[in-house]
C-alpha cells in the first residue's frame, strides 16, 4: 500500500507559508497583502490537520475550525477598514498610506 | 494512488500559491487563492478531515473569497504601481526568505524522517459528529467566546463601512 510521508504535507505547508510571507512583504496592493495573510492562515491549517492525523486526535481539527472563524471575522473587519481607507484617500497603494511613518 | 492524488493537488496548490504572489492584478490573485483553498480541501479529505474540508470550501473558498472579490470589484482595483525599494531590501529579501524556508523544511525532515505515512481512511475521527461532540464538551468556552468575537466583528464592520449620516 502506497502511503504519503507526513513530512510532505508539512513541507507543502511550509512552502505555502513562505509564499504568504513573500506576498505580504513584496506586494504593494493592500488587498493582495490581505490575501497573503489568508494564504498563511491556510498553510497553518494544513499543519494542524496533518498533526491531527499523526496523533489520531481531533483537537487539530477544532483549532482549524477556530482559525477559520477568526479568519472570517478578520476578513469582514479588514475589508471594512480597506473600504474606509479607500474612501478617505482614493488609493489602495500602501506606499501612499504613510501618515503614521516618522 | 494516494501519492498520485497528493502530488496532483499539492502541485495545483503550489502553482496557484506562486500565482497569488506573482500576479499584478488583485482579481487574478484572488482567483488563484481560490485554487489554493480548493486543492487544500482535497488534501484535508485525504487526511480524513471531512468536516474541515467542507467548511474550507463553504467558508473560505465560498464566503471569504466572495467578500474579497466584491471589495475588489467595488473599489475597481487595478494593476498595482511598483515603486523602487531600498537597496537593503532588494539585496536581502529573497535570500532571507529562501533561508527561512530551507530552515523550516530542514526541521520538518529532521522531525519526521518518513516514519509514518498518510493513506486515505487511516483516520476516520474527523466527522461532523465527532467535531460537534468535542466542540460542545471540551471546547465549549472557546466556542462561546468565538461567538462573541463574531458579534463584535459584525458590529465593527457595520460601524466602519457605514455611510456618514450628517
Amino acid at each position: 500500500m502506497s502511503t504519503v510521508p507526513i513530512s510532505w504535507f508539512l513541507t507543502l505547508s511550509a512552502v505555502l507559508f513562505a509564499l504568504g510571507v513573500a506576498g505580504f512583504l513584496f506586494r504593494r496592493n493592500i488587498i493582495t497583502i490581505f490575501m497573503s495573510i489568508e494564504l498563511m492562515l491556510n498553510a497553518v491549517n494544513l499543519s494542524f490537520v496533518t498533526f491531527s492525523y499523526q496523533l489520531k486526535k481531533i483537537d487539530g481539527h477544532l483549532f482549524t475550525f477556530f482559525v477559520m472563524v477568526v479568519a472570517a471575522a478578520e476578513a469582514a473587519v479588514g475589508l471594512a477598514i480597506i473600504l474606509t481607507v479607500f474612501k478617505n484617500r482614493q488609493t489602495l497603494n500602501i506606499d501612499e498610506v504613510d501618515s503614521m511613518k516618522n | 494512488m494516494d501519492v498520485i492524488l497528493f502530488l496532483i493537488f499539492a502541485l495545483i496548490a503550489l502553482v496557484c500559491g506562486i500565482n497569488v504572489v506573482l500576479q499584478t492584478h488583485p482579481i487574478s490573485s484572488a482567483v488563484s487563492l481560490i485554487g489554493v483553498m480548493g486543492s487544500l480541501a482535497i488534501l484535508y479529505l485525504l487526511l480524513g478531515a471531512e468536516f474541515i474540508a467542507a467548511a474550507q470550501v463553504i467558508v473560505y473558498a465560498g464566503a471569504v473569497m466572495v467578500l474579497f472579490l466584491f471589495v475588489i470589484m467595488l473599489l475597481n482595483a487595478g494593476v498595482e504601481i511598483k515603486r523602487g525599494r531600498s537597496f537593503m531590501v532588494q539585496l536581502l529579501g529573497i535570500p532571507l526568505l529562501i533561508s527561512f524556508l530551507a530552515l523550516m523544511v530542514w526541521f520538518v525532515q529532521r522531525m519526521y524522517p518518513s516514519a509514518t505515512g498518510v493513506h486515505f481512511g487511516g483516520f476516520t475521527g474527523g466527522t461532523a459528529h465527532a467535531i460537534g461532540t468535542a466542540l460542545f464538551t471540551t471546547y465549549l468556552l472557546p466556542f462561546e467566546i468565538t461567538s462573541v468575537l463574531i458579534l463584535i466583528a459584525i458590529l465593527g464592520a457595520i460601524v466602519l463601512a457605514r455611510k456618514e449620516m450628517d
